[in-house]
């Protein structure tokens, strides 16, 4: 009873918050919005008993990209300042487009039956999850490990030489 | 913990958030805010991986595999997205995408 409790608050807070995020016209409040979905989302996986999950969901997610989100918005634009929206038109058309779409897929998925598998609670501690990431025999990740670590090296860098400022040459 | 919630609740919630997202990226004039919008589809879709896992493999870990990569992609693109903005923001003093068409033919 709690559990389902929980997972339709958190359900709810999610799609009102993604609302309020695409359509809030202030920006530093949209970031706050999306605060709130990406917390609501860990509480999602909390629920599914997937701790570990969720921490780090709170941690990168909303611990990071959110605060970095604000300090660009801080460093960009004025915190009075109102979002311009798209046309009247083009909304109209976007929302049609997306309640479509949304319209689609929800039917295909209520169609579906799903089987859950039976069994009990699993558990999975930490240890578990970061030797199967680590291995490199059968089941193991260690591939995409190494390539996404590459990647943040690579991506870092850039973000370094793109953000640092040209040094100019006339004075 | 999972009792007399299906699996399909869960992937409605994803839905709705998804196409939340495409909508903000579609609608939005304002390059950081057309980035949360992609936060929101990127979230969306660890949504999925996760409740997949748990409900139909629940003793494998794929999911939290899938899940992991794709926080480390998304954290990469916001790092990178920002850069960019910055710079766009420091050439053009503002980040309206209606603003920069520089390299527009």
């Amino acid at each position: 009873m709690l559990n389902q409790v929980m997972f339709f608050l958190f359900g709810a807070m999610i799609v009102i918050f993604s609302l309020l995020t695409v359509t809030s016209r202030k920006v530093l409040r949209a970031a706050v919005y999306l605060l709130f979905v990406l917390i609501s989302t860990a509480g999602l996986y909390f629920a599914l008993s997937y701790n570990f999950l969720a921490a780090v969901q709170l941690t990168v997610y909303a611990g990071g990209i959110v605060v970095l989100i604000i300090f660009s918005i801080l460093l960009t634009s004025h915190v009075s300042e109102r979002a311009v929206m798209a046309p009247l038109k083009q909304s109209l058309l976007s929302a049609l487009a997306t309640v479509a779409g949304a319209t689609l897929t929800l039917l295909t998925i209520l169609q579906f039956g799903f089987v859950p598998s039976e069994g009990t609670d699993p558990y999975f501690n930490i240890t578990d999850i970061g030797n199967q990431l680590i291995s490199y025999k059968r089941d193991g990740y260690a591939l995409p490990f190494e390539v996404v670590s590459v990647l943040l090296l690579a991506a870092m860098i850039g973000a370094i030489v793109v953000a640092k400022k040209e040094r100019t040459l006339k004075k | 913990m999972i009792q007399n919630i299906p699996l399909s609740y869960y992937l409605v919630i994803s839905t709705l958030m998804f196409f939340i997202g495409i909508y903000g990226f579609l609608t939005r004039r304002n390059l950081i805010t057309m980035l949360m919008s992609v936060e929101l589809i990127l979230n969306s879709v660890n949504i999925n991986f996760v409740a997949f896992n748990r409900y139909l493999y629940p003793q494998q870990l794929e999911g939290h595999f899938f899940m992991l990569i794709v926080i480390a992609v998304a954290a990469a693109e916001a790092a990178v997205a920002i850069a960019i903005i910055i710079n766009i923001y420091r050439n053009f003093k503002s980040i309206d995408v209606e603003n920069v068409d520089e390299m527009k033919y």
